[in-house]
């Protein structure tokens, strides 16, 4: 029993931690925001360092690591809330790693690991995908239905940009009919996404927590650093509770896909519930702690929030997933009770 | 990252269950002193086979278990619904704090009788003007000769009716600032100045006792880790109680939940979406409790002590139990408020949940000023 990275994995951790603080601190996020584009230097500057190919074989030119690695990368991202495609392309890639045929990976995962080609995934209903994630600026595009996953071309998919509230990400509907199944285990390959997006979420929530942290040190009133009132410190000590429980359900998913697929499925879907719950939760009491500062347009806090919104909304909000852990647990307690 | 169990642990593990398998004590009666003798049978069954005190260094009769052993132990106790031994504040409180503090002649003379059960031992810390400020205890102690005669009223102490030993913290100094006149003293509780009274509490059932003492004599040999030094003393005992506690208490839950899962399952409940979710809901509290817990022991095993997430288990579990048994009683139906079930029993057990070992308000502000680094109201 070792819950805990190993030194390579917490050295990826604090260089990528250093490397967004310089290139993508909270000034350039804003920039991105406002101005609606990403500032296209900065995923140039993540693919060449080879973020992108990560999880990807070596042989697709990845670095062949594992969900672990690529969810460290998730967590900074997210902490950063980092402007870029990474995490979309990211998640396309595990669907077409984990489920696609030899041709297709073939085909696919050198530009998602060079991120020259990107992909994306979505959840979707009778051919449409109603706000995807980076679909725009795709080479290709995953819609998953039920059990059943595609892969469509951009050029053959109808892509209508879309403006969310979440500016510091593309979005966009995407309607496809055609296209060739995944043929692979498409659960397990969304649950290994669903590990990454949470882990996004993850940093998201330990981001806005530090932020609420900092600001009720500071902050006087009445004499007083507003953090010395229990109506605060007990909320900033929920906001731990919550992203620390989102952090040992993610990083349980991030070995399970690694090491143990036959937890995998339970593990993204306590993430996924969890690590939505968390950003949702800690990003507004982030803006609540923050007081009428938190809710003007000058605060950086509120793009943390409204990329929480997003993110708990991808690949199935909690409430599904905490389904399909009661789902998941009474069938093994049955099929232990038959036994 | 391992999330399984090493090859050592896994010995460990098996070893134990096979034990635990041949040796099983069955189900425990009803009654609360027949109860009390069968967890004491338990415990001497485990003290001749080696297991009671798994995590105590050899030397004085454990095993050396490390932190995860440990955890195992508990995890094995409670997945096969073996009861905890009856000496559990001695095994996990007065052992490791008098492994600490205590001399050479007071770990000779108490520590084997604890682990075998044949002296049960009780923790007389908080007062009814001492709760979660306990370090503003009045129980008095003073210098009579070669002993102290210690006069007061303590109070939640469990056990108190079967133990011989008390763990009592007492004042000794009125003209010291707070937290440096108390000492730790070990009670002989089979005296006259001891008066032991049962405390009904909202079961029904007196769990706990208050401890009425008048001129109880204690030995100058029965101070532990010096006289004026008991706040620091007290302190171990605190937080061996905290993180011994936490790996059973989360295995429990995990028992209760798969239960009211099968009982829900059985009456087709769990066709309506409203209880799958809630359901859902806390199968994802119980397992972030155990992962929490195993994040926190790899960090003091590879570390020498937890990171932020070691100061939020004991908060998980109490939290995540009431909400378990307060909806286990809502879901089943009013059938389960009617006397003498489980369901019922457990759901008002639960209430205590947040309050004893250190309020969750306590824990928050804990957490807020260590933890966070948040400034304290002066």
């Amino acid at each position: 029993m070792n819950f805990d990275f190993t030194e390579d994995q917490h050295e990826i951790k604090r260089t990528a931690r250093e490397l967004l603080a310089k290139r993508s601190g909270l000034e350039q996020v804003r920039e991105a925001a406002e101005a609606e584009a990403y500032d296209e230097s900065l995923f140039t500057e993540l693919r060449e360092l080879g973020w992108s190919g990560i999880a990807i074989d070596e042989q697709y030119g990845g670095a062949g690591l594992g969900v672990v690695e690529l969810m460290i990368l998730c967590e900074e991202l997210g902490y950063a809330l980092a402007a870029s495609p990474f995490l979309a392309n990211a998640l396309g890639g595990l669907m077409i790693e984990h489920c696609g045929s030899d041709e297709q990976r073939a085909k696919w995962l050198p530009g998602i690991a060079s991120g020259e080609a990107t992909a994306t995934v979505t959840i979707a209903d009778g051919g449409s995908g109603e706000v995807v994630a980076d679909a725009d600026g795709a080479a290709v595009i995953v819609l998953v239905e039920g059990n059943e996953a595609t892969l469509v071309a951009r050029a053959d998919a109808q892509v209508e940009p879309l403006a969310t509230i979440d500016p510091t990400r593309r979005y966009a509907r995407v309607t496809a009919s055609g296209g060739e199944p995944l043929s692979g285990d498409v659960a397990s390959a969304l649950a290994a996404a669903e590990v990454a997006l949470s882990a996004e979420m993850v940093g998201i929530a330990q981001r806005t927590m530090e932020m609420a942290i900092e600001y009720a040190k500071e902050r006087k009133q009445f004499d007083t650093p507003i953090g010395a009132f229990q109506a605060v410190s007990h909320r900033c000590a929920q906001m731990l509770l919550e992203t620390e429980g989102a952090r040992s359900a993610t990083y349980f998913g991030g070995w399970a896909a690694d090491a143990d697929r036959s937890q995998l499925a339970f593990a993204s879907a306590i993430a996924k519930a969890a690590a939505s719950e968390a950003a949702l939760s800690v990003t507004a009491s982030s803006i609540q702690i923050h007081g009428g500062i938190g809710f003007t347009w000058e605060a950086d806090v509120h793009w943390f929030f409204k990329r929480a919104q997003l993110d708990a909304a991808m690949l199935g909000g909690a409430s599904e997933h905490r389904a399909r852990v009661t789902q998941l647990t009474a069938a093994s307690l049955a099929a232990a009770g038959a036994s | 990252m391992d999330l399984t169990f090493n090859e050592s642990e896994s010995a460990f593990r098996d070893e134990l269950r096979a034990w635990i398998t041949a040796n099983h004590p069955g189900e425990e009666p009803a009654g609360e002193d027949e109860g009390y003798a069968f967890r004491r049978g338990w415990q001497r069954q485990l003290y001749e086979a080696g297991w009671a005190a798994v995590h105590w260094p050899t030397e004085y009769g454990g095993r050396d278990a490390t932190l995860v052993e440990a955890a195992i132990f508990n995890e094995e106790l409670a997945r096969a619904r073996a009861p905890f031994p009856a000496n559990v504040l001695g095994l996990l409180l007065a052992g490791p704090t008098l492994m600490i503090w205590g001399d050479d002649e007071q770990k000779q003379r108490y520590l084997d009788p604890i682990m075998s059960g044949d002296e049960i031992w009780c923790q007389g810390f908080s007062e009814p003007e001492a709760g979660s400020d306990l370090a503003s205890l009045k129980s008095k102690a003073v210098r009579d000769g070669d002993d102290w005669l210690v006069t007061g009223q303590k109070v939640w102490t469990s056990g108190a009716q079967y133990s011989k030993w008390c763990m009592l913290v007492a004042r000794t100094d009125f003209d010291a600032p707070k937290h440096k006149g108390l000492t730790y003293f070990i009670l002989d509780m089979e005296q006259e100045g001891v008066e032991v009274r049962p405390l009904r509490q909202i079961t029904g059932d007196p769990e706990f006792n208050e401890l009425f003492l008048e001129n109880a004599r204690i030995p100058a040999a029965n101070v532990v880790g010096g006289v004026g030094n008991g706040w620091t003393v007290a302190l171990t005992t605190l937080m061996n109680e905290r993180a011994g506690l936490a790996f059973g208490l989360q295995v429990g839950m995990k028992v209760a939940l798969d239960e009211l899962t099968e009982e829900l399952a059985a009456c087709g409940k769990l066709d309506d979406p409203l209880i799958a979710d809630e359901l859902g809901e806390l199968r994802i509290k119980c397992e972030i409790l155990r992962l929490t817990a195993y994040r926190g022991l790899t960090a003091t095993m590879k570390y020498g002590q937890p990171g932020p997430e070691g100061s939020l288990t004991k908060w998980m579990w109490s939290q995540g139990n009431q909400e378990l048994m307060q909806f286990a009683t809502r879901a089943l139906g009013p059938q389960v408020l009617v006397g003498g079930s489980s369901w019922g029993r457990s759901m008002l057990r639960s209430r205590g949940n947040s309050i004893e070992g250190g309020t969750t308000e306590v824990l928050k502000n804990i957490i807020a000023e260590r933890v966070l680094g948040l400034p304290r109201k002066k």
